[in-house]
């Protein structure tokens, strides 16, 4: 359905392109700019949403030009494949437009980056258009129980504790409710964790049971269904949702992402972000209270903290404290430095003493 | 023999070897790979200055052969003049024997330490004679000498000498066996022949390696160098053991004519005002003067106000002649661009006349993440050495060639990029930095001429680089209205299922130029077709008066308005219409591209064409604002990059 109604935005777009040529005029299309200063805070979601800067993309520049004619051709392909009852992934697009001449893309960096476009053009998500990015292999361990649609459409239960093995029930890329029920549910919180290594220290430790937790594996910046998945366990269950990554800017970036929305996807923040989730660590606090091993901070970590320090999503007193006490030390950790005080002292004394001060265990 | 007598006699007999051990480095002989360049470089200067004193264009063979470990006999023959007989044993037998030793002229000579100094070396350290050939016009034979250098009494010491029968008119051929090394590339033989014919258009030099491989550069031009005059010293640029020299020689028996005489630029009314500035008659003799009066004479030759010393005595390459010598040699290298060289007006410091000249070569196969190369010349002789004490390269690193297109780190030091940078510094008295002769010494006065000339020469690579940059907009242009806008209006017809829309007017909104292009034709032997293309672009009709220029006297017929070095077409042109202008030109053997200008029309929307010639700086200007004025209208609200926020 909604893929009809995307379709009949983008033939909008063909037809503006021809009535503009029919009139002499340059063809052009009109989107929000993607860029830190034009993402403003939208209080009816609590996330970060595109502001009215506009940038035009006009046929009188090669790069517009080209992308003119690219929608028009990805326009054809995605009308052929709702025909077909097909879908594609972003990067079957991407050689898929080997045929398409001049519109071919040059590197699968333009076809997402045009996927996105069309996005935000008709705000409708590229499923809509029936693309898919490839699975990433986030996963989950925990104790609930899902019903995930299989490929033959017959419904199958999987609970996340006990129907899968150490690497936990792997988040397919669509997580709408039409392919992904939550069943039943026994945890307190959710816990997404940047690091495989610490993902597989908490199993190991059963640290989802002893602290009646869904254990989510973010892997890096987490990808849109991650941030979906998490979304909904919060929205729908009522779960309190925590991130627990590594002490550095680009781990701070993770977590805004995650509960403010990240810039690249504005324009779906509302529907990706996660606007109660909190910050566990490890904090630059944390460094000097928990005396943790570090390495410096490199030209590139000190450039992103002081972007971080303008960047609109980080501006709360928390974040300011933490950033500049990061800039002062001059240090940053990993979430495994923890290990310097032996495997277990992340599960029975680090979590327990940070959750019980956020107050999601008591 | 008392012992004063046997140690002055041991003094004198080895002084010779002695000098030259002692001042090896001085004469260039410090290794021996230089010892290969410097001799042929002495050989050649001397066949040079002596071709042209004669008016005779030099064609010169330089040979090199391997006879030995370490061992190469040069070979350098010209078509000069020739030697008298008589004096072939002096002139390369003879230390220190040279005509220009007091001449104050522009000359090459006066950078060298003489042809002698190579026979020496040759001999010390091969042990082999020299051997010359010589012939003079009027002679019927030519003589060949064979000699050696009397070390002890600095004569030349003549070990055969015959008639012989020679099958050129007049010449000289000079042979000499020395120790070196042989070496291609950087500071080579072939590097110096190639940078003395890019400044010596006017000669044809030929040059035969060891491995027999003949390399010609050919002749580029048939005007011979203007002849350098002799001028008499200026006072202010005179030097204390100099001015004692020549008040020992002078014929004149008063100081005050002594000082009009012998110098330029002092009148008998400056030369009285000299002497009572320095406390000295008026009347005295010249001979009699001691170190501490000339001392004081020279001190008041700077309290007197003196007219600056003639400078028409120098003879600077000129603007056509560079670009021809660059063009002749570096040609292979297909050179996208030849700034138009800059012969500066002559100028004078203390009291030596001097000239600036400057060249610029860029792109083409250059290699573009190398400092740029740059070739300095004295007097049309090469440098090849000591490139970091040269103010060339002070000067040429103390501008700011960002401004101009090259890379250059923080606005200082040689810059980056696809450029050969020539300086011609030309005086009576090059100010080298040391008796080796290897660079130019930082002088103020100099300094600022080559700067100058850089900067303008920097100015015209700007401009050549924004109308590339406008040029190569434009064909991206090109070919998104010709290839990406018709595929736009076919794909959205398919879309919306109507007919594919008409564009036209849309193509020019997006072009809006006028394109001015030529195309150039061969006519049967001597002539050529200039085909020129005016299309408009502009999405209005277009009436203005396009001009092209050409060498004098050369046009043969054209659809326009023909003059003597231009031709005048009045353009009536529609939108998305062509027009086809021509002319037919006569005698023009490499004629590279017609400079059009239009009138009547702004400037900034026509590509190809400039404004009547105006000012040259204020046309840069006007030109970075136009492109400035484009980008602004292009740029959009620039994405940032998204911090890799990736969600894929």
């Amino acid at each position: 359905m909604s893929s009809e109604e995307a379709l009949e935005k983008l033939y909008m777009i063909a037809e503006e392109i021809y009535e503009d040529l029919s009139k002499g005029e340059v063809p052009k299309m009109k989107l929000a700019a993607r860029t830190r200063n034009n993402i403003i805070f939208n209080s009816e979601y609590g996330v970060w949403k595109y502001g009215d800067a506009k940038i035009t993309r006009s046929a009188k520049k090669l790069d517009g030009a080209y992308m003119l004619l690219r929608t028009l051709y990805v326009m054809e392909f995605i009308k052929e494949m709702i025909k077909n009852n097909k879908s594609s992934t972003l990067r079957e697009m991407y050689y898929i437009s080997e045929g398409w001449g001049l519109a071919k893309f040059h590197t699968q960096d333009e076809s997402n980056k045009l996927a996105e476009d069309l996005e935000v053009i008709t705000s409708h998500l590229r499923e809509d258009f029936k693309l898919r990015p490839e699975e990433d292999g986030a996963s989950v361990i925990g104790n609930i129980t899902v019903e995930e649609t299989n490929r033959k459409g017959q419904p199958r239960r999987i609970n996340c504790r006990d129907d899968v093995g150490d690497s936990g029930y792997l988040i397919p890329y669509n997580v709408e409710k039409n392919k992904l029920k939550f069943v039943d549910v026994d945890a307190d919180f959710v816990m997404g964790i940047e690091t495989g290594g610490m993902f597989d220290r908490l199993v190991e430790n059963g640290f989802d049971e002893k602290a009646r937790a869904i254990l989510v594996h973010i892997k890096g910046q987490p990808a849109r269904s991650t941030r979906r998945l998490l979304k909904r366990l919060n929205e729908e269950l009522g779960l309190p949702v925590v991130i627990f990554t590594d002490g550095d800017p680009w781990s701070f970036r993770i977590f805004a992402s995650i509960a403010y929305g990240a810039i690249k996807t504005a324009h779906i923040s509302e529907y990706l972000a996660t606007p109660t989730a909190e910050f566990v660590g490890i904090t630059a606090s944390d460094i000097l209270n928990y005396n943790l091993p570090t390495d410096k901070l490199n030209d590139r970590d000190i450039a992103a903290l002081q972007a971080e320090l303008k960047d609109p999503r980080f501006n709360t007193p928390f974040w300011h404290e933490e950033i500049n006490l990061m800039l002062k030390i001059g240090k940053k950790a990993e979430q495994q430095s923890l290990a310097k005080y032996g495997l277990d002292y992340v599960t029975d004394v680090y979590l327990p003493e940070k959750l019980t001060e956020m107050g999601i265990l008591q | 023999m008392g012992i004063a007598h046997k140690m002055a006699k041991k003094q004198k007999e080895i002084s010779i070897a002695e000098f030259f051990e002692k001042n090896k480095q001085i004469l260039g002989f410090d290794s021996f790979t230089k010892a290969m360049v410097v001799s042929v470089k002495e050989a050649v200067d001397n066949s040079l200055d002596a071709c042209e004193e004669a008016r005779i264009l030099p064609d010169i063979l330089v040979k090199v052969e391997s006879v030995g470990k370490d061992e190469y006999r040069i070979i350098v023959e010209d078509n000069g003049p020739g030697i008298v007989r008589k004096n072939i044993p002096l002139v390369f037998g003879k230390l220190l024997y040279g005509s220009r030793f007091h001449a104050i002229r522009q000359s090459r000579g006066q950078q060298g330490i003489g042809i002698s100094a190579v026979v020496l070396y040759g001999q010390l350290t091969t042990g082999k004679p020299a051997r010359i050939i010589s012939k003079i016009g009027e002679d019927e034979v030519a003589y060949e000498v064979i000699l050696t250098i009397d070390t002890k009494k600095n004569e030349p010491r003549v070990i055969k000498e015959t008639p012989i029968i020679w099958d050129r008119e007049e010449g000289t051929h000079v042979e000499v066996t020395i120790r070196g090394r042989y070496t291609r590339g950087k500071q080579s033989i072939l590097e110096y022949l190639q940078q003395t014919a890019i400044v010596n258009p006017h000669a044809q030099i030929t040059f035969v390696d060891p491995d027999g491989r003949k390399i010609i550069f050919k002749r580029a031009t048939d005007i011979l160098p203007q002849p350098t005059r002799e001028i008499k010293p200026h006072p202010y640029g005179i030097e204390l053991g100099q001015l004692l020299n020549m008040a020992r020689s002078t014929k004149a028996y008063r100081l005050t004519s002594f000082l009009t005489t012998e110098f330029s630029r002092v009148s008998p009314k400056i030369a009285e005002e000299i002497c009572k500035k320095a406390y000295l008659y008026g009347d005295m003799r010249p001979k009699d003067l001691t170190i501490e009066e000339a001392k004081r004479l020279m001190e008041s030759f700077n309290k007197v106000k003196l007219m600056p010393p003639p400078t028409d005595c120098l003879s600077p390459i000129g603007e056509n002649l560079i670009k021809k010598g660059l063009k002749n040699v570096l040609g292979s290298l297909k050179p996208g661009f030849y700034a138009r060289p800059v012969t500066r007006e002559p100028k004078v410091y203390g009291g030596n006349p001097f000239i600036v000249e400057a060249g610029l070569v860029y792109g083409g196969e250059l290699p573009k993440d190398q400092p740029v190369k740059i070739l300095r010349f004295a007097n049309r002789v090469p440098l090849l050495y000591q490139q970091g004490g040269c103010v060339i390269t002070k000067a040429i690193s103390s501008v700011d060639w960002r401004r101009y297109g090259l890379e250059q780190r923080g606005g200082e030091g040689i810059p980056v990029g696809p450029a050969i940078i020539l300086v011609h510094v030309a005086s009576t008295r090059v100010p080298f930095t040391s008796e080796a002769k290897e660079a130019i010494a930082d002088v103020p006065e100099i300094r600022e001429e080559i700067e100058l000339a850089l900067k303008s020469l920097g100015r015209q690579l700007k401009m050549f680089m924004i109308k590339k940059e406008r040029k190569n907009k434009l064909s991206e242009k090109f070919f998104l209205v010709t290839k990406i806008l018709p595929e736009i209006a076919k794909k959205s017809a398919e879309i919306v299922e109507k007919p594919v829309p008409p564009f036209e007017s849309v193509i020019s909104k997006i072009m809006n130029v006028v394109w001015i292009d030529e195309n150039i034709e061969k006519l049967g032997k001597d002539k050529i077709k200039v085909k020129v293309k005016v299309a408009n672009f502009i999405p209005k009709p277009l009436e203005f008066t396009l001009y092209g220029d050409y060498p004098l006297g050369t046009l043969v017929e054209t659809d326009g308005d023909g003059g003597e070095d231009y031709v005048k077409w009045n353009v009536r042109i529609d939108p998305l219409k062509y027009q086809n202008f021509y002319f037919v030109l006569k005698d023009v053997s490499g004629y590279g591209e017609t400079n059009y200008y239009v009138d009547g029309i702004n400037p900034s929307i026509v590509v190809g064409a400039e404004p009547l010639p105006g000012d040259w700086n204020i046309r840069l200007d006007t030109m970075e604002e136009i492109l400035e004025k484009e980008r602004e209208e292009e740029e959009e609200v620039v994405e940032e990059d998204l911090e890799g926020v990736e969600d894929e």
